[in-house]
């Protein structure tokens, strides 16, 4: 128990610790990779929770495709961050205002208000199967349909992209692959006899 | 509750899985078959007339698949029927425009089913992840196709405008559904009604938030800034979808959600729907008057027929409720008329949208501006056109729930609109002729005589359109 303990608070220090410095930073390139950090660190409480799915999912998804399409944007585009900033102290006032608003608002949802009466607080999932195990329960049966939903967003998606970015121009020079590599000695090679003194006529 | 038990259980979604394997297959012909994809998207139109024939003739009456994320009904029938048969108007308009202004290509036809099939979804959606799922399915379609002819800026703006404010709304309607049931613990709409007695903050802040989701969809004031921009700019026969297909949809969603998990806190979101109605009434009337670009007054235009629609809901009443749907029908009809007109302003080679080009139309094609001009007198809800009826219908109900302010506001913004409609028809009929049209097409010329016809003969013989919705909106209650 002490080792979990441990565990935790140890992750969530980083965690909380990176997630500051992922707005501290001035390097946006470090920014990113203390977002990876955090997202690591809270795959790692999802661990101590027991949902280990989730925090697998934590990692193949945020670190491995979110965070490191990031970090491509980040260092493909030329954003000048030092410009971004000038602005800053003259939106301070209304950045206030408005994180005053969001802040009294989580003063009143802490306060007032409270869970619904009939929302399952713990929800009875048998000790001999693990929860990857129950999500594969439900996710071909009860959730067939979202599933299969889902596939069909992601292929609009898949199309879209094609869309948008794939563009027959006219004239551009392409490499066609299956003829280069189809040419025989006979279509690729031409013998000519040169006489001396006289060199090559016509295009050689 | 029905399970999946065998293949023929599944009948109830087989007009889905056909849309969904049907655009595959179309997907794939276009990539195998090469060529620049009109066989494509004249099949794509076809399946659509076809799978809309299926739901009119082989759709149950009453059942729900997969835990009831999924309901067949009168209500979803007949909106189904509609967005299946705007979608395939649509599709009949783009067949000649891809072709003369040579941005045929095929993914178009299947964009358009696969956005058909999300709202397919959503107006079947019985639960917030089924609603949430059709909405993004129709909507990323949406995008893609507004912004599909990449050399005009103003298409890629209204595709890049489209989708950046669709995501913020998607997030504001997952923020709300978060809420709901993060307060009532279920996503099931019957579920959410249960709960919803007890009431709470809480899950008003969610309704809230689910109502800026809906609200933009089929952009109502306040979320409206994005139509004119939008609409002006994506290819007209893509405005046409926006504006036809989508808003059924969108409306369905909005209606659903709202009268089947919300009735328990009735009052309060009545006041929203009230309070939004009234703003997108006068927005759609006043703001219409300065534009001289017709795609843009039909932007205006239609959110102020939403905000029309919208009275029948906030009377919250089955009344209420068939009012929205004949709305929508004799709406879409509209809508697809004068896009059909629009389309056809070609002078020159080149497409032109201005009202001014209108200019002695009666003298230069009469067919074109007397059906027109019904359109014209049809959308100002002047008698007997079939949009006075669609009018008509929402107000009596609003007085019937005892919102005569609201019935008293819509009439008197319905006179402020009438005088952008009529301005039209005074150019048309008044002024001095320029050069004529080229002629019309005939795909165009059918969705036009069709919905000209609706429009001038629906007061001969109104039954099958009000017998059907007052048969959907008891399904609701």
């Amino acid at each position: 128990m002490i080792v979990q303990a441990i565990f935790f608070y140890l992750f969530a220090c980083i965690c909380v610790g990176s997630a500051f410095m992922v707005i501290a930073s001035r390097n946006p390139v470090h920014s990113v990779l203390f977002l990876i950090l955090a997202f690591v660190n809270a795959a790692g409480l999802f661990v101590l929770m027991g949902a280990e799915f989730l925090a697998m999912i934590l990692i193949v998804v945020y670190v491995g495709a979110v965070a490191v399409l990031f970090l491509f944007v980040v260092m493909m585009l030329d954003v000048d961050f030092a410009e971004l900033r000038q602005g800053f102290f003259q939106y301070l006032p209304f950045g206030m205002v408005i994180g005053g608003i969001f802040l009294a608002e989580l003063v009143l949802v802490v306060g007032a208000w409270t869970l619904g009466s009939n929302l399952p607080l713990e929800s009875p999932i048998p000790a001999h199967i693990t929860n990857t195990e129950v999500i594969g329960l439900v996710l071909y049966t009860r959730y067939v349909y979202f599933f299969e939903l889902s596939g069909i967003v992601l292929l609009v998606a898949m199309i879209g992209a094609i869309v948008l970015t794939l563009q027959h121009r006219v004239r551009v020079r392409r490499q066609k692959i299956s003829s280069q590599v189809s040419r025989s000695r006979a279509t690729a090679i031409e013998v000519r006899t040169v006489r001396p003194g006289q060199g090559l006529e016509g295009n050689a | 509750m029905n399970t999946i038990t065998t293949l023929s259980s599944l009948q109830p979604i087989l007009p889905e899985i056909v849309m969904a394997v049907g655009a595959m297959v179309l997907l794939m012909i276009g990539v195998i078959g090469g060529g620049k994809g009109t066989g494509v998207n004249l099949l794509s139109t076809l399946l659509l007339l076809a799978v809309a024939a299926f739901v009119y003739v082989f759709q149950p009456n009453q059942t729900q698949l997969f835990g009831g994320s999924f309901v067949v009904d009168e209500f979803a029938r007949y909106l189904k029927l509609l967005a299946l048969l705007s979608a395939a108007g649509t599709m009949l308009l783009s067949l000649d425009y891809l072709q003369t202004e040579h941005q045929q290509r095929f993914e178009y036809g299947p964009l358009v089913i696969l956005s058909t099939l999300g709202m397919m979804v959503l107006i079947s959606a019985a639960d917030l992840i089924a609603l949430y799922l059709g909405l993004e399915l129709m909507s990323l379609a949406l995008y893609v196709i507004a912004a599909s002819n990449r050399n005009d800026v103003k298409s890629t703006e209204a595709g890049l405008k489209y989708f950046v404010l669709g995501a913020l709304s998607s997030g504001m309607l997952l923020y709300g559904a978060s809420l709901v049931y993060g307060f009532t613990g279920t996503i099931s709409f019957a579920g959410i009604a249960k709960a919803a007695g007890a009431g709470g903050i809480g899950l008003i802040f969610g309704l809230v938030f689910l109502f800026v989701g809906f609200c933009f969809k089929i952009s109502a004031v306040p979320f409206h800034m994005w139509t004119p921009d939008v609409y002006e700019g994506a290819p007209t026969p893509v405005t046409t979808f926006f504006a036809s297909a989508v808003k059924a949809a969108s409306i369905a969603m909005f209606v659903r959600a709202t009268i089947v998990a919300f009735p328990a806190i009735t009052h309060e979101w009545q006041q929203i729907v009230v309070f939004v109605s009234i703003l997108s009434m006068a927005l759609g009337s006043f703001a219409a008057i300065g534009q001289r670009n017709l795609k843009r007054l039909m932007a205006y235009s239609s959110i102020g027929h939403m905000g029309f629609a919208l009275v029948g809901l906030a009377a919250g009443t089955a009344e209420g409720i068939q009012g929205v749907l004949i709305y929508m029908a004799i709406y879409i009809a509209m809508t697809l008329g004068a896009f059909a007109i629009i389309l056809s302003m070609r002078r020159d080679g080149k497409l032109v949208e201005s009202i001014a080009d209108l200019s002695g139309l009666a003298r230069t094609h009469p067919t074109q501006a007397f059906f027109f001009g019904a359109l014209l007198f049809s959308l100002a809800g002047i008698p007997p056109l079939a949009g006075f009826f669609a009018k008509f219908y929402v107000f009596l109900a609003a007085i019937h729930a005892g919102l005569y302010i609201l019935a008293v506001l819509g009439v008197l913004t319905s006179v402020v609109g009438a005088y952008y409609y009529l301005a039209i028809v005074k150019v048309m009929y008044f002024d001095d002729p320029r050069p004529a049209f080229a002629p019309m097409p005939y795909s165009v010329r059918l969705v036009l005589a069709i919905a000209g016809l609706i429009n001038l003969l629906f007061f001969a013989y109104p039954a099958p359109l009000i017998g059907a919705a007052t048969a959907a909106a008891k399904s609701l209650f």
